[in-house]
């Protein structure tokens, strides 16, 4: 599955996300962004659930791509250890069971699985056994 | 250095206005404002205008009198109509002019706002993915904040209902109808944890005031309302924003992040020489019924957690130690974004002067409200505080 944006995921199997280290001050970012001031780095594929919130509405196209038919989705930000905290969906969580702390795991999700060519964002899923 | 007196103040029903423009709602409470002041638009040296999506303020001179006056449009997120007022205070503490105007109106189309990443800093897939939208954010920061703080649903719709119950007795607000508690929080979920009554809604409306020189506003026989701070800062360091793809990580996290609004309070204090306990009456953002639960702690006035108490035991109504939010917010008067800053000064007016009616606090030791502070938030992170005294 091709990624929503070039230089979102790193090119392996399973992909990871590529932040961006500030070349001035260390910190990390997401996405990483153009220009030169930030040298790309892959981001560790597992973290905790740092807050979220669920989408109940479809947002207004546009700019969202997502399919005309909307089942809410839950937004999540995801803190990856001593890295950064990253915005991505959260999958395969019922809405009531999401807990701020859980740990969850990259799972790259198509923004429209019916789509002739999917694309592919950002997501996690709760790991499974895992203890928050 | 003499202070800026507030002299005139004008409002245009905040809400849903078919068939007047935003244009129109400014104009509107600009005469308001010169007939409260009781000065002629002539007498006006200079005006700074807000708005974010019904045009250019500086257009309305067509209306009013094209008398050549400087008029300097202003465009600063959900800090807008702050920002005018900034800017028109320091045009007068300068000593360059002695009266001028601030002036700000929208009109947003129904539904929530829509954003586009280029006006953000960007890249397209973020608005493609659906995250171009504000409402994520607030709940976010409050389910966050829930957690760390031990706030519960039942204070988030505490800060609703009184929303509705104030606006009641304030002519200006758009949804004057109490809501009972049960059914703010029964009500449909539009971004987790919060209800369909607990979010503000993109509105319309107009709101203008008349700045003078202290010097100005004695000669005119004005009563003196006194603007002691204005303040306007943007965000520090890893703070968690609006249209957030991703947030610092810090070393405790157990404590709350920095915040443009911090800063901004901060320094309205220091300028006006006052604390928070000073203040008889407060107008926080409350874009949700959470902004003002965390906007109470951010803005100095109590712990965070305390805010549980608070609620419980009335202390921010009108008749409590720090009534906030006396006409109903943005949740009972809705969002105009170049207005709503304006709007809270305007209402902290009204209650100094004592001219609120249903909604007029008691103020400190029954005498009346002395002071009175207003505050706005709004993406990518900016603030704007006001303190008033009379």
């Amino acid at each position: 599955m091709r990624a929503i944006a070039e230089g979102l995921f790193t090119d392996e199997t399973p992909p990871r996300l590529l932040g961006g280290r500030e070349r001035a001050t260390g910190r990390v970012v997401f996405p990483c962004p153009a220009g030169d001031s930030c040298d790309p780095v892959p981001l560790a594929r597992e973290g905790r659930l740092w807050s979220y919130t669920v989408q109940r509405y479809r947002p207004k196209t546009p700019p969202y791509a997502g399919p005309e038919a909307f089942a809410p989705w839950i937004v999540a930000y995801v803190e990856l250890s001593g890295e950064v905290i990253v915005e991505a969906r959260l999958v395969g969580a019922e809405f009531d069971a999401v807990e701020i702390g859980m740990p969850v795991r990259l799972v790259p999700l198509a923004l429209d699985p019916e789509a002739a060519e999917p694309l592919a964002i950002p997501a996690f899923a709760p790991i499974e056994g895992g203890r928050a | 250095m003499s202070d800026v007196c507030i002299i005139g103040i004008g409002i245009h029903p905040f809400g849903r206005t078919d068939g007047l423009s935003g244009v129109d709602q400014g104009v509107f409470a600009v005469r308001q404002a010169l007939g409260d002041a009781g000065v002629d638009w002539s007498q006006v040296q200079f005006a700074y205008g807000s708005s974010d999506a019904a045009g250019n303020p500086d257009t309305m001179v067509d209306r009013l009198g094209l008398t050549g006056v400087q008029f300097i449009n202003v465009r600063n997120g959900c800090a807008a109509g702050g920002s005018a007022l900034f800017s028109a205070q320091m045009a007068i503490k300068s000593g360059e002019f002695e009266l001028g105007l601030a002036v700000g109106f929208d009109k947003h189309p129904r539904g929530a706002f829509n954003a586009l990443p280029s006006e953000y800093n960007l890249p397209d897939w973020y608005g493609e993915a659906g995250y171009m939208v504000t409402t994520q954010f607030f709940a976010a920061k409050i389910m966050r904040y829930m957690h760390m703080f031990g706030i519960s649903h039942q204070t988030l719709a505490r800060v609703a209902e009184k929303a509705f119950r104030n606006g009641a007795h304030a002519p200006h607000a758009w949804r004057r109808q109490p809501v009972p508690i049960g059914e703010i929080l029964a009500a449909p979920l539009v971004s987790d944890p919060y209800t369909k009554y607990m979010f503000c809604s993109p509105a319309e409306g107009g709101v203008a005031l008349v700045l003078a020189s202290e010097k100005k506003a004695r000669e005119l026989g004005k009563p003196l309302v006194r603007l002691k701070a204005a303040t306007m800062r943007t965000r520090p360091p890893h703070s968690f924003e609006v249209f957030a793809p991703s947030v610092d990580v810090v070393a405790d996290d157990s404590a709350p992040r920095g915040t443009a609004t911090r800063i901004a309070s901060a320094d309205a204090f220091r300028l006006a020489g006052i604390g928070p306990g000073d203040i008889d009456v407060a107008q926080l953002q409350d874009t949700e019924a959470g902004a003002e639960i965390m906007h109470m702690a951010e803005n100095g006035f109590c712990a965070d957690g305390d805010q549980e108490r608070w609620l419980s035991e009335g202390r921010t109504e009108i008749g409590g130690a720090l009534p906030v939010n006396t006409d109903g917010g943005c949740l009972a008067c809705g969002e105009p974004i170049g207005a709503s800053g304006l709007r809270q000064v305007y209402e902290n007016v009204v209650q100094l002067r004592g001219d609120g009616g249903g909604r007029q606090v008691p103020g400190h030791r029954r005498g009346g409200p002395k002071t009175a502070y207003s505050h706005v938030y709004g993406a990518p992170g900016v603030s704007a505080v006001t303190i008033l005294e009379r």
